[in-house]
């Protein structure tokens, strides 16, 4: 249903980090445009 | 416990806290500086939206953070605490203080050594403001401060009032801009302010100061040399450490804690008798989170500059004292999963002085002030950060899942320091630690930081650095 599918992670510095994000959904067939871990305080 | 004769022990000598509070200073935050340009409304309801001295005072945080109520007692405090503030608070606390405007303004021009501050005379003669040193601000009438702002240099407010300009030292090299010598200038100024109090408070002669290690965050230097430093030396300079020289330790947030470990380390080895780490606020940090408190009718409650100033040295026999022995640090193949922080960090150093993560009373993570944090989205830090030491005990099986809440409310606390980075991150605890540990409330303590390094664009990695502080 996502293969092909483009798709920009953000990750969060206390969560799930931006490049964890795009190595699970490349591995699900998705297109990871952009990635970026960000720190929200 | 292990307690074998490798241990190393360093003393805490003293702690200070202080919060400067500059509410006219809020517009040059990164933040606010770049919506306002954007949208001009903003500016307006920003400018309504700022709190009195008298406020930022009494906000039941701020006492916190300064020694006049503890963490544990904040919980238990009615909220929201922007509208019940305390009663008859005052801006001088336990092992810290408030600074307002006027004073910060007054030791910006007095520890300006190359003319980039001028203040209006008569706003300044008014006001019989004390000075904090033998330098002479730089006064100017009314109409030459004005022109100054005419030519570029930064306005300084007060309420409606122009109070001073700040100038650019280059014109061309945008690290010597107003805008990056204010935050610069600001930190030095803030953090001289901790060292200073902290001495006097120890009844120590700033020339009996060995070195000084600045975790202060901003980059101080021109366009060969930025970021090149040691605001150390400068903040030695100004309190009159005349013996000591200084070095800059950066880690973003983390940079406090490694501060401490490489203090402790020079002691340690015998280098230094003693070390004072100190750092300065973050004027980029001002406003950040403006929009939401405006969007949600709160005041803006990033109108504070933190600074602390911690002199360390050799401990003292009964004395609460940092364990050198249990510093850990996050490793470059460690990756960045809260849980992998949480097992370097907390974990792996226990493990070295044979402690179980159930073996520390409490443990201080990033303690940001959720008020602050919770009404932009950012959640509730400090309560992420304990969840995730708490989930780590129950893999562990040192507690039960349905023990996870008591591991939070006992080990945890709620989180009382503005958002400025390295101010937050666990060493805003030292001071009440100290007193935990003196009174027997607690038998030790854990400080944990983590650093976001990936915001530089150098790489995708975080850090983190944590020890453990005990009781004598």
């Amino acid at each position: 249903m996502l293969e092909g599918k483009k798709v920009i992670a953000i990750g969060e510095r206390d969560g799930v980090p931006g490049p964890v994000i795009a190595e699970c959904l490349g591995g699900a067939g998705l297109e990871v445009v952009f990635q970026v871990t960000e720190c929200f305080v | 416990m292990s307690d074998s004769s490798k241990a190393m022990r360093i003393g805490v000598e003293g702690v200070f806290y202080s919060l400067t509070h500059v509410p006219d200073l809020v517009r040059y935050g990164s933040k606010p500086s770049r919506e306002t340009k954007a949208n001009h409304n903003l500016a307006e309801g920003l400018a309504k939206k700022l709190r009195s001295f008298p406020e930022a005072v009494a906000y039941a945080p701020h006492q916190v953070y300064i020694g006049n109520i503890t963490p544990q007692g904040l919980s238990g405090l009615p909220k929201p605490w922007y509208e019940k503030l305390i009663e008859g608070a005052s801006a001088q606390g336990r092992f810290g203080d408030l600074v307002d405007e006027e004073q910060f303004y007054s030791s910006l021009a007095a520890s300006d050594q190359f003319e980039l501050v001028t203040l209006e005379e008569k706003w300044f003669q008014d006001r019989g403001i004390k000075q904090t040193n033998a330098r002479v601000p730089r006064l100017r009438p009314l109409a030459e401060v004005q022109a100054l702002c005419d030519r570029g240099a930064f306005p300084l407010y007060s309420g409606n009032k122009l109070a001073g300009a700040f100038e650019a030292a280059h014109a061309e090299d945008a690290n010597l801009s107003a805008e990056v010598l204010l935050e610069n200038l600001a930190a030095k100024v803030t953090g001289a302010h901790s060292l200073s109090g902290l001495l006097k408070q120890l009844q120590m002669k700033p020339a009996d100061v060995d070195y000084v290690i600045s975790c202060s965050e901003e980059a101080v230097g021109d366009r060969y040399n930025r970021g090149g430093g040691n605001l150390a030396k400068a903040i030695a300079e100004e309190v009159g450490c005349e013996n000591a020289s200084g070095s800059d330790t950066k880690a973003f947030c983390a940079g406090p804690l490694y501060a401490m470990v490489h203090g402790a380390s020079l002691i340690q080895s015998g280098v230094c008798r003693n070390v004072a780490v100190v750092a300065g606020g973050s004027l980029a940090k001002l406003g950040m989170k403006f929009e939401s408190h405006l969007k949600k009718n709160m005041p803006v409650l990033e109108d504070v500059l933190g600074s602390f100033a911690v002199i360390l040295g050799a401990a003292k026999p009964s004395a609460p004292h940092m364990r050198l022995d249990s510093a850990a640090f996050h490793p470059v193949r460690a990756g960045a999963s809260p849980q992998v922080m949480a097992e370097f960090l907390a974990e792996k150093a226990l493990a070295k002085l044979e402690m179980k993560l159930t073996d520390v009373d409490r443990y201080a993570v990033e303690l940001h002030n959720p008020e602050i944090t919770v009404p932009s989205g950012s959640g509730d830090v400090p309560r992420t950060n304990y969840l995730t030491l708490a989930a780590l005990a129950v893999m562990r099986g040192q507690i039960q899942k349905s023990q996870m809440e008591d591991f939070v409310r006992a080990r945890g606390m709620i989180g009382y320091a503005p958002t400025q980075g390295h101010i937050p991150s666990a060493i805003v605890y030292l001071g009440h630690a100290l007193d935990a540990l003196r009174d027997g409330k607690i038998s030790n303590a854990m400080f944990i930081a983590k650093g976001s390094l990936f915001l530089g664009r150098m790489t995708q990695l975080s850090d983190g650095c944590s020890f453990l502080v005990e009781k004598g």
